[in-house]
């Protein structure tokens, strides 16, 4: 377990360098940084001094190595159009996100697993049918305009919910659904083929044949072991989830990191788009790797050994 | 005379697919006293495991059971409720499974899965359950059995995992033990161990055991009755010297003629095989099911009824519209 | 009892006899899939709007008249709904149902044209891992595992507004970004075909990594191949509304579902049905593919159902 762990670690540390990279890089994506900064209409004089002060004028090794340390030790840049630290404004933001991210997910499984545990006990009945159904429609279903038609339904029709801010926890609800309805289809197929596996197996034949009553058979020894691959799922999706806020949180108004990144990316903000992919690609590294590691403990194969 | 544990009659399993109505098992009959072995020997396919399926009620749920009996110490089981079976089930009937690697949960520990049956069944504390776990897996003959409790099944070899799966089998002091090919996925030579343990474990606790099995060599070493069976049906049923020293049904002595006998079988000598394929037992089939196969088959043996006769000694029963007799020129060496 | 035994008998060895052949058995299989049959049916429809666009649209995409703006859709109660514009006109007055038909073309092509990058960069990745294994499936897991830490949406908004939005510069953006699928799918299924014995007999014989790869792996990965193409370019069609919903995607005035959507959401309020009439097309093409890749992946395999 321990072996695995670091060499799992080691990766996780290797995955996020490169992603430092590249989100490095992406400032050289629109040609010259320099004339990106300095903004529209700026002089020859003010690029000159921007190239001089960010240091673009020296070789790109140095400026990704300075990055880097800089970013390290939390200082993720300074956001010229924000007259702002970066990191302060990335951590202003993000518990929202976050917030956002858990109630999402938790919405997605609260739906999904059931369905799912229900779909797999019942194959081809009607329970499986609405499951499949809800699946199919979940996935074709774009989140901007089912996040709309949520606003007209539950805001402009029946005036349940409000449609914009952060005010109260009614604020989350919708954006919540729509941004853990995509999830669910996801789930829910895997939940159910897990299950379907599961309870074909030999072992789960062996617990019926010690007598064991139907809800011990389904919750300690089918669901226990077809749950773990969905921890992982659910792992990964979260960190789909944090990257597709972005739209979610446009629509909304809701003030997170996902806002921000429109926000920064409508103004050019280059250190702040910078540091935005780095902190969520970083995130999703970190929660994948945690997930992993659940999933280690809870697999008793990979744990004792 | 010793007390019946099981007693089943005209047992039949039926399954629905697409081509019709599958009948995997057709009236079956089968008893097992206290103390006694019964050996179920049938080559794949011929309905044995579905059989035994059927009397725990473990049938998958697309499977129908039919039977006139199932009585498990006089008591009826037939029309029992799943919450009737299901306090019987693991309690005063046990099962072993053919595969051991994956009859273990792999989430839980040794420990749990032994002491969790008994618990279902007892109302006995942790520590009891605790104890009377160590007890047999030391009987099973697991050493350092109180260690092996906190281990997962992923950490046993294949052997170990059937011992764990008979202390199972035992936790709760079960009337009777069905066994389904116990050693089948097993190395050769723990085979052999395993069956053994299984035969003292059962003269120790004085259970009922049914084996069943496709290796007549078990057979021989530890039935006291064996019921051959062929697509469904019972074909020959008697106790163990009947069936191997005068065996009445052409499939029987088939089966038999394909065994090379140590001290009979000469060297170089050939040994039998039985030609052609299990019939398809998809919808209602008349006559005998082994009448395509049999070289003694007549126009009779298709149409017929075949229903079991007495053979010469009292016990003895085989499916064959020939008298015992006449099946005594079967042939099958010649075949292969 | 035996005249009925003696008729049964020679039904079941004509129901041998007549047993269908493997053209008639997928035939009667793709007619009986109904989600394959309605996949294709909306995808045929959605694709001959598309081809004919100009032929069959009422009107032109781009054709501006001020005063005929927000003319609601036939069905609705209004005197002002017209059958010179079924489905109403937008803010600026350019008839609806042309815009959808224009619109569907640039939802194909962007959804096919990135589904086939991706396809190219994941595929090829996946099966040189899943077939050489080793310290070059490590690299591969190594480029899967990175690319999925990105956020797909959030890199896409950024790049595009960095090297500036166009059609094609969408295109690329997102086939460069969504491939992860297509290499996870194929290296394993490649692992699973790689040590069958029909591509062991291949190496004994000596045929070359190029023509086993072609040749023997190819044919036996297509069927998950195909399937992974219709997911990804629905997740294309899906990705490239997100970004025109937010403006990055395709300009104006070209006719985007999404970028339509993004256009009609202040007037949601008063007329909704500017922003449900795309976002149906849209779930309705998304919808065709994805029951089509379900269909196709049922009626070839039908083992693998579930």
């Amino acid at each position: 377990m321990l072996i695995y762990a670091v060499k799992r670690f080691g990766i996780a540390i290797l995955v996020a360098l490169t992603v430092s990279v590249l989100s490095f890089s992406m400032i050289y994506l629109s040609g010259d940084p320099a004339i990106a900064l300095a903004g529209e209409g700026a002089s020859q004089e003010d690029i000159e001094n921007v190239r001089r002060v960010y240091g673009f004028d020296r070789p790109i090794i140095f400026q990704y190595v300075d990055w880097l340390l800089n970013a390290l030790s939390g200082n993720l840049g300074h956001s010229n159009y924000l007259k702002s630290d970066v990191a302060s404004v990335i951590f202003e933001r993000l518990p929202t996100t976050m917030i956002l991210g858990a109630c999402a997910l938790g919405f997605a499984l609260i739906l999904s697993i059931p369905l799912g545990v229900l779909a797999a006990i019942r194959p081809n009945s009607l329970i499986d049918r609405i499951a499949l159904t809800i699946a199919v429609i979940g996935q074709a279903m774009p989140s901007f305009w089912f996040a709309l038609t949520l606003i007209l339904w539950f805001s402009i029709t029946w005036r349940l919910l409000p449609i914009t801010g952060t005010g109260s926890w009614l604020n989350f609800i919708m954006p919540s659904i729509a941004l853990g309805y995509y999830v669910t289809p996801a789930v829910m197929r895997l939940t159910r083929a897990g299950m379907m596996e599961v309870l074909s197996s030999d072992y789960i034949r062996t617990a019926r044949a010690k007598g064991l009553r139907p809800a011990t058979v389904l919750f300690k020894h089918a669901l226990r072991n077809a749950i773990i691959p969905v921890v992982s799922l659910a792992a990964v999706q979260f960190g789909f989830m944090l990257g597709g806020s972005i739209v979610i949180e446009t629509i909304f108004a809701i003030n997170g990191l996902g806002f921000l990144a429109w926000e920064s990316i409508q103004r050019a903000d280059l250190p702040m788009m910078q540091a935005i992919v780095l902190v969520l690609s970083v995130f999703y590294i970190v929660l994948t790797f945690l997930a992993d590691m659940l999933n280690a403990f809870l697999d008793p194969r990979i744990r004792v050994s | 005379m010793s007390e019946r544990i099981l007693e089943v009659e005209d047992l039949a399993v039926s399954i629905p697919v697409s081509a019709g109505l599958l009948r995997p098992v057709q009236g079956i009959s089968l008893h097992v006293d206290r103390g006694e072995t019964l050996c179920i020997v049938g080559e794949s396919g011929c309905g044995k495991s579905l059989t035994s399926l059927a009397i725990m009620d473990l049938l998958p749920k697309k499977a129908k059971r039919t039977a006139n009996h199932i009585r498990l110490a006089g008591e009826e089981l037939g029309d029992a409720g799943e919450r009737v079976m299901s306090d019987i089930r693991g309690n005063r009937m046990s099962m072993i499974f053919q595969e051991p690697m994956t009859s273990l949960n792999p989430a839980y520990t040794v420990g749990n899965q032994l002491a969790e049956a008994l618990k279902r069944h007892k109302n006995v504390s942790d520590a009891e359950a605790r104890d009377r776990a160590i007890y047999l897996l030391e009987k099973v003959g697991i050493t350092a059995a109180a260690s092996r409790l906190g281990q997962y099944p992923h950490q046993l070899s294949g052997g170990l995992r059937q011992r764990v799966m008979i202390a199972m089998a035992l936790m709760c002091g079960p009337d009777l033990i069905i066994a389904d090919e116990p050693t089948t996925a097993l190395d050769v030579t723990i085979q052999a161990q395993i069956l053994h343990l299984l035969a003292e474990l059962q003269r120790e606790f004085d259970m009922g055991l049914v084996l069943i099995t496709h290796d007549l060599g078990v057979v021989a070493r530890i039935a006291d009755r064996v019921s051959v069976m062929y697509a469904g049906q019972i074909v020959e049923a008697g106790s163990a010297e009947q069936i191997f020293t005068s065996p009445a049904h052409p499939y029987t002595r088939g089966l038999l003629e394909c065994i090379p006998v140590p001290g009979k079988t000469r060297p170089g000598e050939r040994l039998g095989a039985i030609p052609g394929i299990v019939p398809s037992l998809i919808g209602d089939m008349p006559g005998c099911h082994f009448a395509s196969r049999c070289p003694l088959a007549h126009g009779a043996c298709n149409t017929a009824q075949v229903a079991l006769q007495d053979a010469s000694d009292s016990g003895h029963a085989y499916r064959c519209v020939l008298p015992a007799s006449e099946t005594g020129t079967v042939d099958f060496k010649g075949a292969a | 009892m035996s005249d009925a035994v003696s008729t049964e008998r020679p039904i079941v060895v004509t129901a041998q006899i007549l047993e269908p052949s493997p053209g008639a058995l997928m035939r009667r299989r793709i007619f009986g899939h109904t989600g394959f049959m309605i996949g294709i049916v909306v995808l045929a429809t959605i694709f001959f709007m598309a081809i004919f666009a100009p032929l069959i649209s009422p009107g032109d995409p781009y054709d501006q008249v001020l005063s005929r703006k927000l003319i609601p859709p036939i069905w609705h109660d209004s005197a002002k709904a017209t059958w010179e514009h079924p489905l109403g006109t937008d803010l600026l007055g350019r008839d609806y149902l042309t815009r959808l038909f224009y619109g569907a073309r640039i939802s194909l092509l962007i959804g096919f044209a990135a589904m086939l990058i991706s396809g190219v960069i994941g595929t090829t990745l996946g099966v040189i891992a899943g077939y050489f294994g080793g310290r070059v499936d490590m690299v591969v897991n190594f480029i899967i595992t990175t690319r999925l830490s990105m956020p797909v949406v959030l890199v896409a908004l950024a790049v595009v507004s960095l090297v500036g939005s166009s059609l094609a510069m969408v295109i690329w953006v997102l086939g460069l970004l969504i491939w992860d699928r297509f290499a996870v799918v194929m290296r394993s299924a490649t692992m699973q075909v790689r040590n069958l014995d029909f591509v062991t007999s291949a190496q004994a014989v000596g045929c070359s990594t190029p023509r086993i790869l072609f040749a023997e792996i190819m044919p036996n990965i297509a069927n998950s191949l195909i399937v992974i193409a219709t997911i990804e370019m629905a997740h294309a069609i899906l990705l490239e509304a997100a970004l025109s919903f937010l403006g990055l995607g395709v300009q104006p005035p070209e006719p985007s579902w999404g970028l339509m959507i993004a256009e009609a959401k202040g007037m949601m309020f008063f007329d909704a049905w500017l922003i449900a009439i795309p976002g149906a097309a849209l779930f309705a093409l998304v919808l065709a593919i994805n029951l089509l890749g379900d269909g196709i992946r049922d009626v070839t395999a039908p083992e693998n159902r579930n």
